[in-house]
C-alpha cells in the first residue's frame, strides 16, 4: 500500500459518493456512480485483492451501470432532489 | 492515540460511506437515488471487510511454486506456505459473493422501481403515497 496515493483515491471515493447523491440529473448521476465503482476497484488492487477487484470492474461498475441506465431510459432522467 | 486514528483511515472512510449511503436511503424522495444509496452502502461493508484482510507490505495471495516449478538445482526443496508474505484470502472470497448478491438486490430494485413507474406515472415518494391515498 502506498498511503498518498491510497489517500488521493479514498478523496476521490468521497467526492464522487457525495456528487452521485447530490446531483439531480440522474444520468449523471449513474454515471458518476460507475466512476466510484472503479475508484473503489483499484483501492481494492491497492489492498491486494485483485479478485475482488476485477469482479467489481466487471460485475459492479459494468452490468451495475448497463442496467441503472436501462431502468431510467425506461423512466425519467430527472430528478426533484 | 492520534497514530491510531490516522493508521485506521480505512474504518473512517467506511464509516463515512456507509453513512453517506445511508443518508441517501433515508432521505431522498427520489427511487433510483435510494437505489444509488443502497448502493454506496454495500459497496462500504464490503470496503470494511477488505480492509480487515490488509498487512503491512504483502502481496497478491497467489502461492509462488504452487505446481512444483522450483528453482534450478533445487528441486527436492518443498516451499513451506508463509503466511505472513500474503494478505488474508478469506475476506476476499466472501466478498466476491457479496458482489454478486449487490448486483442481484440491483437489479431486483430496479424493476420494483420500473413497475411502480408504470402504474402511478412517477418517481417521487411523496407523489406516489398522495397517489395511493387518492385512491
Amino acid at each position: 500500500m502506498i498511503l498518498p496515493f491510497n489517500l488521493i483515491l479514498v478523496l476521490f471515493v468521497y467526492i464522487c459518493a457525495i456528487a452521485a447523491i447530490t446531483i439531480r440529473d440522474l444520468l449523471s448521476a449513474v454515471v458518476i456512480l460507475g466512476a466510484y465503482s472503479f475508484l473503489m476497484c483499484l483501492l481494492w488492487t491497492e489492498m491486494a485483492a485483485i479478485d475482488v477487484a476485477f469482479t467489481e470492474a466487471s460485475v459492479s461498475a459494468g452490468i451495475g451501470t448497463v442496467l441503472m441506465i436501462g431502468a431510467i431510459s425506461k423512466t425519467k432522467r430527472r430528478s426533484k432532489d | 492515540m492520534f497514530d491510531f486514528i490516522v493508521d485506521h483511515y480505512n474504518y473512517w472512510t467506511y464509516i463515512g460511506l456507509m453513512i453517506i449511503g445511508f443518508y441517501a436511503m433515508m432521505t431522498k424522495r427520489n427511487l433510483i437515488k435510494k437505489i444509488i444509496g443502497m448502493n454506496i452502502f454495500q459497496s462500504a461493508i464490503i470496503f470494511f471487510f477488505i480492509s480487515s484482510s490488509v498487512k503491512k507490505g504483502v502481496t497478491v495471495p497467489i502461492l509462488e511454486h504452487a505446481h512444483g516449478h522450483a528453482a534450478h538445482g533445487l528441486e527436492h526443496v518443498t516451499h513451506a506456505v508463509d503466511a505472513m508474505q500474503y494478505a488474508n484470502p478469506l475476506p476476499h472470497v466472501l466478498m466476491l459473493t457479496a458482489i454478486v448478491v449487490m448486483v442481484a438486490t440491483l437489479g431486483v430494485a430496479l424493476a420494483v422501481a420500473i413497475m411502480i413507474y408504470r402504474k402511478y406515472h412517477t418517481l417521487e415518494e411523496d407523489e406516489i403515497i398522495m397517489a395511493i391515498k387518492r385512491d
